[in-house]
């Protein structure tokens, strides 16, 4: 009966959208219901807002609490002046927000909430559709910079310097294609990254419960094994977490770059 | 996947709360918190920089305040040494201007004891004149029994004292 249970661990039911409370809130022909997903961005603003609190106490000689908060800001900005230079500072905001949100998200996503009976922790970057509007966000700041500060030229974007006149057709729809590619490469990154991580993780827990539930030579060559490969992925998740948080911001900063200053 | 699978009956959802969500964090966090913060360490950095800048300039000035001293002492020293160089002088000139008169005054009155023993001694050569025409009217009254005027008996003792 425990192996029956345990064959029952579904990799993907961690993914599983539903409503909390079970009620849905249709508004006008659209499900506007709070998802577990709504909750944990709810969870992940609070958590923010919590530790971003932490670092408004504006003193002179900073705590710990406080010069952590400044960290992350002088990382944001320190990122954006090097990139763009010192108009990126404009966009620290942004920038901040969205790396905070993604880096708290995936982190969130990745304690063990677990082990308290009736919470499931939800990973909310591991939605392609949460992903793609942020970077749909991204990228429509990208445009709106880019054509209000150039206007047209900014379709110089597409033609770098020193082509042929002869390869400017060409190279200018191949820039054309690879810029438009970037929203999707930018969202698809984060939720491959999410997904495939929690997946490997769930597996490995799989293993090692339906180890355990078989017991005997089982456990000693499945589950402890697995077990230990856990606990290295998660350390490497936690890691891919900060990683991909950065990748994401970077990249909107790379882009945000080409918006302000052009090639 | 659920990803995919319940995109239809739950993009909607998904994307109203995640718009209010993040457009709270941009707005109460990114737009209302990180300026703060950033302006603190802007501040903090503002404040490290004119410390050190009013630290150096005190080190200047402290610089500056010593080698005026210096100057000061050194002229001080120099303007004691030439004063003393110059009481020097003077006391030495005093000193030399003294002993001439002194000098002077000293031969003045060696001149005028000179002088009074020159009178004395022919006052005294006088009076032996005087003695010997005495002594001799004496004689020769006693001897010869002639009376001779002094005048006479002075002429002799002159003319004797000149033939020797």
């Amino acid at each position: 009966m425990a192996a029956a249970e345990g064959s029952k661990i579904d990799p993907m039911h961690q993914f599983l959208i539903e409503p909390v409370l079970g009620s849905h809130w249709v508004v006008g022909g659209y499900d506007l219901s709070f998802t577990n997903s709504a909750l944990w961005m709810v969870l992940t603003l609070a958590a923010l807002w919590l530790f971003m609190l932490g670092g408004m106490k504006r003193e002179l000689v900073p705590g710990r609490w406080q010069a952590a908060v400044e960290g992350f800001t002088g990382f944001i900005s320190g990122m954006l002046v090097s990139n763009i230079g010192p108009k990126g500072k404009r966009f620290v905001p942004y920038v901040f927000s969205l790396f905070m949100f993604i880096l708290f998200a995936n982190i969130l996503g990745l304690l063990p909430f677990g082990i308290v009976p009736g919470v499931h922790p939800f990973t909310i970057t591991s939605h392609l559709t949460v992903t793609g509007v942020l970077a749909i966000i991204s990228f429509a700041i990208v445009l709106i910079v880019g054509f209000g500060r150039h206007g047209f030229h900014f379709f110089s974007l597409f033609v770098p310097h020193g082509t042929p006149p002869l390869m400017i057709p060409l190279i200018f729809v191949v820039e054309l294609m690879s810029f438009l590619v970037r929203p999707f490469s930018l969202g698809l990154r984060l939720f491959v990254a999410m997904t495939a991580g929690h997946i490997l993780l769930k597996v490995l827990a799989a293993f090692v419960v339906n180890g355990i539930n078989l017991g005997g030579g089982y456990l000693a060559l499945v589950s402890l094994p697995s077990l230990v490969l856990m606990v290295g992925i998660t350390v490497l998740e936690l890691l891919v977490a900060a990683i991909q948080a950065y990748v994401f911001a970077l990249l909107t900063s790379v882009y945000l770059n080409d918006a302000v200053n052009l090639h | 996947m659920p990803q995919l699978s319940q995109v239809a009956a739950t993009y909607a959802s998904q994307i109203f709360w995640l718009l209010v969500t993040f457009g709270l964090l941009y707005f109460v966090v990114g737009r209302g918190m990180v300026p703060k913060i950033v302006s603190t360490v802007d501040a903090r950095e503002a404040r490290v920089e004119g410390d050190l800048a009013a630290a150096e300039a005190a080190r200047r000035t402290a610089d500056s305040t010593e080698a005026a001293w210096r100057a000061e002492m050194d002229a001080a020293r120099a303007e004691a040494g030439a004063e003393t160089a110059k009481a020097k002088a003077q006391a030495t000139a005093s000193a030399e201007a003294q002993v001439k008169a002194a000098d002077a005054d000293l031969a003045e009155r060696l001149g005028q004891h000179d002088l009074a023993i020159a009178n004395a001694k022919g006052q005294a050569l006088a009076n032996l004149e005087n003695v010997a025409a005495e002594a001799a009217q004496d004689i020769v009254a006693r001897i010869a029994g002639l009376t001779v005027g002094i005048d006479q008996a002075a002429t002799a003792v002159r003319e004797v004292r000149a033939h020797g």
